[in-house]
């Protein structure tokens, strides 16, 4: 594997971990937005604050590392994708700043009415961003931002089906992980009633992930040939591991095993990512701009890569004893 | 090999208006600084009061360090995500610069990653495991978030030093070749930008947090609780401004060194002169600056430490490389030196009376000279930005590629920056609300008892 294929899978996986953990933060967020009114819902909004509060702010920074890793190896992709989709990625970043200060303010104020504003916007705000990153991520995966610096549309490449369908499923997917990782934390709370809402909205929005998903795969049989040529051949082997590990998941959250779904449910997410990127290596952008083509020199990707490995000895423990000290059942 | 560069890099064509994308940028990047500061200076605060509380017992240090985390906890949120704008941005609007010397100054980016993963690692540890950790245990994870948020710190503007002062790469036909990203990310003006950007940071902090509780006395709170809320973030502040005001005549001198425009901008120096006078104040109209003060040989003895060295003025350089706005150049940077000894003088009083009295000055004068102070803290630094930034035009890297260049060519960009203005006008006002909540909804017991500090909840 060459240096600039190793950095590129860098950024992938840095893109799979921010959908399973940030994407998981945002699907939070649309729970609470369809929780119900301030007494009905309160104790599942107590539930999601509780359970992504220690740990959103560092699943959200997997978006920056994507963001700073992929200008530093791959400029002009994200030269050309930032400048043509200036419209979505504008919005997404609104989504982005409501999201976390709305949440944040939330937990320190204390009147009802404050709360339920400031509820309100973090709720709306966690499903708009996923849904503009989505399609913006659907419009370069549909080949609908050339190369070069301003040289796409700035509506049209993102505002139709593959890419609009790509957003949707972004919204749909982080619900259904959120979901899944919830119904765990509750019953580690030891609130059934929570327990049993989770369960039947990880499911529900299992269904609906798969649907829209095996859904997509129409509208890219028409708007995005190249990249359904690429999902039934090279990518294949992943597109039926991520259908098996969804059926897995929805005969698991049946059967009440909520831990080990976590795992199947990532997976069958993951793998849809990584099928996607299957399906389009080495290509890029269209026309034209290879992963070869687009990155940085060599000094470059060597001195990430090197950086990133020093910074990932430090990270790992600290990360891992994040989750584990707040996946413990304590009392605070 | 600089100035060869900038036409032939942007092959689109298109030229764009830059004015609603410098806009956006500078409204954002300012809005942001001042919680980055506190992001960097804060968890210093709240370690050292924590500390002092585990030391000796003292409940009114076990408070601060409560209701500092607490703030720390809804400052760091904000602060995280308007700085993701800014990474967003960084493509959006100037997709020219990023497609083209993204490679060149993207590893401190890249590092600085790592860095703010530490610290919104630890920061969840710390806030949320205050009442799960031994308390020797939680001390020590609120020291990751302190170093990390400084590296953060020193890693970000090294990417705009690099900007300033740009190296680490080759242009040949309008091709960028040879880069060297460590030579770029440490280039002439990391070491000087960064060590004042740290301590500008810190003494936002210090002063900052100093004000509120100076406003707070100034109403007749006069509890130990207040007066160690101020004289502590006071006292860091004032040992660093003199260190401050030697790193800023550090940096001053390296502008003089490698960005003679620049430097002729902030002093408003019109033509090239041997034995240059310094120019305090005063405003520059059709090529030069009227109404200011001059003290004559001031400015050659400064920048070059010999009284009749020549200073490049405006005029070493064609018209358009000059940057537009002297006046706003020469008197922010005039106005941030003027705010810098003023801060001086302020801490030269608090010394000066604790060395006579052992307490701090009693007159509500020295109250409400550190009730502003803060205000004038934060003022500096966004006047400090001010000189670099505008002094830097009309380019976005040295003497290599101009702002027009750099920016994105699709249309529509001013609605973006319409809908920052009005989302950030909306975070301004609920920013400022909630924290003054902070002050009223948990009202400080005339006698603090253990049961008000392990009742305070941080999250």
């Amino acid at each position: 594997m060459s240096l600039a294929t190793t950095m590129a899978a860098v950024i992938w996986a840095g893109v799979t971990c921010y959908a399973l953990f940030g994407g998981a933060d945002f699907g939070a967020g649309f729970w609470d937005l369809l929780a119900g009114g301030a007494r009905r819902g309160a104790a599942q909004r107590r539930l999601i604050e509780h359970s992504i509060g220690p740990v959103w702010e560092a699943n959200h920074v997997w978006l920056i590392f994507v963001l700073v890793i992929m200008w530093t190896c791959f400029p002009k992709l994200f030269g050309a994708v930032s400048s043509t989709l200036w419209v979505p990625l504008t919005l997404a970043a609104f989504g982005v700043i409501v999201r976390g200060s709305a949440f944040a303010f939330r937990k320190t104020v204390t009147a009802t009415w404050q709360r339920r504003v400031f509820g309100a916007a973090f709720a709306a705000s966690s499903v708009i961003t996923p849904f503009f990153l989505g399609a913006a991520a659907g419009a370069v995966a549909a080949g609908r931002v050339p190369p070069g610096v301003g040289a796409g549309r700035p509506v049209a490449s993102w505002w139709s089906p593959v890419p609009v369908m790509t957003g949707i499923l972004a919204v749909v997917v982080c619900a259904y992980l959120a979901a899944v990782y919830l119904t765990a934390d509750a019953r580690r709370g030891g609130d059934m009633t929570l327990v049993g809402q989770f369960r039947w909205r990880a499911l529900a929005a299992g269904v609906a992930a798969g649907a829209v998903a095996a859904g997509g795969l129409l509208f890219l049989h028409q708007d995005a040939a190249a990249l359904y040529h690429g999902l039934i051949h090279r990518g294949l082997p992943l597109v039926i591991l991520s259908a098996v590990a969804g059926v897995v998941s929805l005969g698991l959250l049946y059967r009440r095993a909520f831990l080990t779904v976590r795992l199947s449910a990532a997976l069958a997410v993951a793998a849809v990512l990584w099928a996607w990127a299957a399906a389009q290596y080495p290509r890029l952008l269209d026309p034209g701009l290879t992963i070869g083509q687009a990155a940085a020199d060599r000094p470059v990707l060597l001195a990430t890569l090197v950086s990133l490995g020093a910074g990932a000895v430090l990270l790992a423990p600290s990360l891992a004893w994040l989750y584990i000290l707040f996946q413990r059942s304590a009392s605070g | 090999m600089w100035s060869a560069g900038s036409a032939v890099i942007l092959a689109a064509g298109r030229v764009a208006d830059p004015v609603a994308a410098r806009s956006q940028m500078g409204f954002s990047l300012a809005w942001h600084i001042i919680l980055a500061c506190f992001g960097v200076g804060l968890p210093g605060l709240v370690i050292f009061v924590e500390w002092r509380g585990q030391r000796t017992g003292d409940v009114a240090y076990r408070l601060l360090a409560r209701r500092w985390a607490k703030v720390l906890g809804v400052l760091f949120a904000v602060g995280a995500v308007s700085g993701t704008i800014l990474s967003i941005e960084l493509g959006v609007l100037w997709s020219g610069l990023m497609s083209n010397y993204g490679q060149v100054i993207g590893l401190p980016f890249a590092i600085e990653g790592i860095a703010f993963f530490i610290e919104a690692i630890f920061l969840g540890i710390y806030l949320y495991g205050w009442d799960r950790l031994p308390p020797r245990v939680h001390l020590l994870t609120g020291l990751p978030i302190f170093a990390a948020g400084v590296a953060s710190a020193f890693f970000v503007v090294c990417a705009n030093a690099w900007m300033n002062t740009p190296t680490g790469f080759t242009i040949s036909h309008g091709r960028i070749s040879h880069v060297d990203p460590w030579s770029a990310m440490f280039n002439p003006a990391t070491w000087p930008e960064t060590v004042h950007m740290i301590l500008a940071a810190l003494m936002v902090t210090g002063f900052g947090v100093a004000s509120v509780y100076a406003v707070a006395m100034l109403r007749g709170k006069r509890d130990r609780y207040h007066r160690l809320g101020l004289l502590v973030p006071l006292t860091g502040a004032a040992i660093l401004t003199p260190v401050q005001i030697v790193v800023g005549d550090w940096a001053a001198r390296m502008v003089a060194s490698y960005q003679p425009t620049k430097l002729a901008a902030m002093e408003g120096l019109t033509r090239t002169t041997k034995g240059a006078p310094e120019s305090l104040f005063g405003y520059f109209s059709n090529g030069r600056l009227h109404g200011a003060i001059r003290i004559p040989y001031g400015l050659s003895l400064l920048a070059r430490l010999n009284p009749h060295a020549t200073i490049e003025g405006l005029d070493a350089v064609p018209a358009s490389d000059r940057p537009p706005l002297v006046t706003v150049v020469h008197l922010s940077f005039d106005l941030m030196v003027s705010i810098g000894f003023g801060l001086l003088a302020l801490g030269a009083w608090l010394a000066w009376s604790w060395w006579r009295r052992r307490e701090p000055p009693k007159t509500r004068w020295f109250l409400r000279a550190v009730a502003i102070s803060g205000i004038a803290a934060v003022a500096a630094m966004e006047l400090g930005w001010i000189t670099t930034e505008v002094g830097r035009q009309p380019w976005i890297v040295y003497h290599v590629l101009r702002v027009a260049d750099a920016v994105n060519p699709e249309p529509g960009i001013q609605y973006g920056f319409y809908a920052v203005m009005a989302i950030y006008a909306i975070l301004t006002v609920t920013t400022i609300a909630v924290l003054r909540q902070f002050t009223r909804a948990s009202p400080v017991p005339l006698a603090p008892q253990e049961r008000d500090v392990q009742e305070y909840k941080i999250t």
